[in-house]
């Protein structure tokens, strides 16, 4: 059941993954249509919510707050739930969570361990890392399952197998789960993952989780989720593993009361997701007897650090950017080489990989707004995109080909008279290439009408244009030549 | 009033009849137009490519030619963005980095002079029908910075529905990105073309023979994509339709015989 994790850093570009992935009709057919249901909810419970702006802008506080103090509410979360029974181990990056899991599970003497859905753990390729020492992973979580078993790749953060219908669903478990004659309705196939997973839960002892949020206050850790797996996770197993980013900390009980609004009725458009369940400690007789949180870093204090890109830390991992992002819809998740695609991937890989990999993702975007419409904690995505966008300009240096082009134009920009100049020699240029045909517009300007061209094809970077567009041809006359023409008349 | 045009570098070169129908329709309401000859880019496709430094001596440029006026009227949604959501920070940053410390305080006073088009003709003056013809079928595209960083609202379809002879139909997917974006265009064109396929079956769809925006950026490109296709569907900024009369309607149709 192994499976190539998605890496930022052996990923293609966008651009290249993008275009392989336009070509594959049924996966952009399946996006559209899941994306399209979760947004027609999410627009109906945000409509019937009359204090929604008051709440987006209470959570924002309330994140931007907690990452503004991180250390003090993380030191809070450990005394609390050390106090409470629970260990804290902190990971600088990837790898040393790795081995802190890995290290955990043998010293149970265990080879295997049930997982509930957690994109922290997908962030750092926990499955390999532990199918290497010999332990197996099994995913409870039924999209998270469906990937698994398909030997695919998540493409969602919420919903990470959307990009599969009941069909190739139904195929993934007739083969995986060996039952030829599974039917397709869906409760043919719930009944699959019920009947392959509960034999699960009632034997592998160990649970490693993910968490939507830690609450310092408390020391308590707070998973929300649809289906119940989950619960089962962290209910059976004696010994309970969480892996959890660090800016996952709030700081109070009474900071859930925004944040558990906004964040099912963003995510998959319910009032309140299904299952709830918060914890903090151990409890004799009841639920895991050994509980660990590993608080992971990896990139984080770095993203912390830089004034402007701060806010990425505030997600809430609703996935509503990715639903309403008409590039993400296109696509869908893999084309962003990283388990955060969409818009929040867009700008939050690039900062975990330290502007080192994944330099394509800032400009996967048209910045056409619709991510920070519905962000829940308003963060700014296509102003955090311009933001990297720059860094990616200054690693590049001015002698790449687009920068002294651009640089060029900016000098042009700089004076009307190389502007006026720059407008002719651009007609000159573009002479051989424009057809002149008859307008078939409505005549408002007789002069343009008649000298109306097209261009359909141009060369190099410009290319990209003319493959699926026509562009029209300049006009003979600039508007400040009318305009001066016009005083003097 | 005295309204000071800035016409874009783009609408200059490529889209001249915009700045001519703005003209057009100001003078009509019986307001003076000036032109600041100096004018050139607001630097938007600089700034939102990555290139800020660049982007930078755009913004005191644009000041001095426009700091005087007593309204500034723009035939771009996406420029006027730019403007308001960049210029503030741009001139902290110029400030900070030891440039005019003046900036960002004159920048706070010229923003709320500056307008779109339609939005200076709804908003500002509290205008819906500004005496125009125009006996065609129209859709209207909602460009992303017109409806979510300007919040024009129905103030666009409000000046179209008081146009006479105008058939108003509404696209299906009026929220979503054409899939322009500048440079985003170019950079990954396979995406902003899927982009503008779902766009243009959209305005096809309504029946439509012209489809109309605040932005010529967003009309060049789905008016690439009709033209590519030979649909016989046009683009035409929103500014051209309102400045059309019934004497032009004559001329144009007098015009159509002769050629």
């Amino acid at each position: 059941m192994s499976r190539v994790p998605l890496d930022p850093r052996t990923a293609p570009t966008f651009q290249q993954a993008a275009k392989t992935l336009l070509g594959d009709a049924q996966l952009r057919k399946n996006v559209r249509h899941a994306t399209d249901v979760i947004q027609a909810k999410r627009r109906k419970l945000v409509e019937e919510k009359q204090d929604w702006q008051q709440l987006r802008e209470s959570a924002r506080q309330i994140r931007a707050h907690s990452l503004q103090h991180l250390d003090v509410y993380l030191e809070e979360f450990e005394r609390n739930f050390t106090r409470a029974g629970g260990v804290v181990h902190w990971a600088r990056d990837a790898r040393e969570a790795q081995s802190i899991v890995v290290g955990l599970v043998k010293q149970l003497g265990a080879n295997e361990v049930i997982k509930i859905k957690s994109m922290t753990t997908e962030e750092i390729h926990l499955n390999n890392a532990l199918e290497e020492s010999g332990i197996r992973a099994y995913e409870t979580d039924l999209a998270e399952l469906i990937i698994q078993l398909g030997e695919d790749q998540p493409s969602h953060i919420v919903v990470p197998a959307l990009h599969k219908n009941r069909a190739q669903i139904r195929e993934i478990f007739r083969k995986a789960m060996d039952l030829p004659d599974l039917g397709d309705k869906p409760a043919d196939l719930a009944d699959a993952a019920r009947r392959f997973l509960r034999e699960k839960f009632l034997r592998v002892k160990t649970a490693v989780s993910g968490a939507n949020f830690l609450i310092a206050e408390t020391g308590g850790i707070c998973i929300v989720e649809s289906e119940g797996n989950g619960r089962m996770c962290l209910t059976l197993p004696e010994t309970l593993i969480s892996v959890v980013g660090i800016e996952k900390v709030i700081p109070r009980w009474s900071d859930l009361e925004a944040l558990v609004q906004l964040l099912p009725r963003s995510a998959t458009g319910e009032r309140m997701n299904p299952y709830s369940s918060f914890w903090s400690g151990i409890h004799p007789g009841d639920g895991p007897q050994t509980m660990h949180v590993v608080l992971l870093d990896n990139g984080r204090t770095d993203v912390l650090a830089d004034a402007e890109g701060r806010q990425t830390l505030q997600c809430i991992r609703c996935g509503a950017c990715q639903n309403a992002c008409p590039v993400y819809r296109q696509t869908g998740g893999h084309a962003y080489g990283s388990v955060y695609a969409g818009p929040i991937g867009a700008i939050l890989t690039p900062q975990l990989m330290h502007m080192d990999h994944s330099q394509t993702l800032p400009y996967a975007s048209s910045l056409c707004g619709a991510c920070y419409e519905v962000c829940p904690v308003k963060i700014n995505i296509p102003e955090v995109l311009i933001h990297l966008r720059n860094k990616v300009v200054e690693q590049n240096g001015w002698y790449a080909p687009e920068s002294l082009a651009m640089k060029a134009v900016a000098f042009v920009f700089r004076s009307e008279r190389r502007f006026r100049a720059a407008q002719r020699l651009g007609r000159i240029a573009e002479s051989p290439l424009v057809k002149r045909e008859k307008s078939t517009f409505p005549i408002l300007d007789q002069e343009e009408a008649t000298k109306s061209g097209w261009i359909g094809w141009l060369p190099g970077l410009l290319g990209g244009w003319t493959d699926t567009r026509d562009l029209q041809a300049m006009p003979k006359e600039t508007f400040r030549d009318w305009w001066e023409k016009r005083g003097k008349a | 009033m005295r309204v000071a045009l800035f016409i874009t570098c783009y609408n200059d070169t490529l889209f001249p009849s915009t700045g001519k129908a703005v003209v057009k329709v100001l003078e009509r309401l019986g307001h003076t137009v000036e032109f600041p000859a100096g004018q050139t880019c607001c630097g938007q496709m600089h700034w939102n490519t990555g290139y800020q430094v660049e982007a930078l001596p755009l913004l005191p440029r644009f000041l001095s030619q426009f700091e005087h006026a007593e309204a500034v009227v723009v035939p771009s949604s996406s420029c006027v963005a730019m403007m308001r959501e960049h210029y503030p920070l741009m001139a902290e940053r110029i400030a900070s980095e030891g440039g005019d410390a003046s900036l960002p305080h004159r920048v706070a006073e010229l923003l709320p002079r500056v307008w779109e088009f339609s939005e200076f003709l709804s908003k500002k003056l509290g205008l819906t029908d500004v005496g125009a013809y125009y006996p065609h079928r129209v859709t209207y595209h909602a460009s992303c910075h017109g409806l979510r960083s300007l919040g024009l609202g129905d103030g666009p379809t409000s000046l179209l529905k008081a146009v006479r002879g105008l058939d108003l139909v509404e696209i299906s997917n009026l929220e979503q990105c054409c899939g322009f974006g500048g440079t985003f265009a170019v950079k990954n064109a396979d995406v902003s073309s899927a982009m503008l396929a779902e766009k243009s079956r959209a305005v096809l769809n309504t029946g439509a023979e012209e489809c109309t925006a605040c932005d010529n950026s967003c009309l060049m490109h789905i008016q690439g994509a009709l033209h590519r296709q030979r649909t016989g569907v046009n683009t035409r900024h929103i500014a051209e339709i309102l400045a059309h009369t019934e004497e032009d309607e004559l001329d144009a149709v007098q015009a159509e015989v002769k050629l």
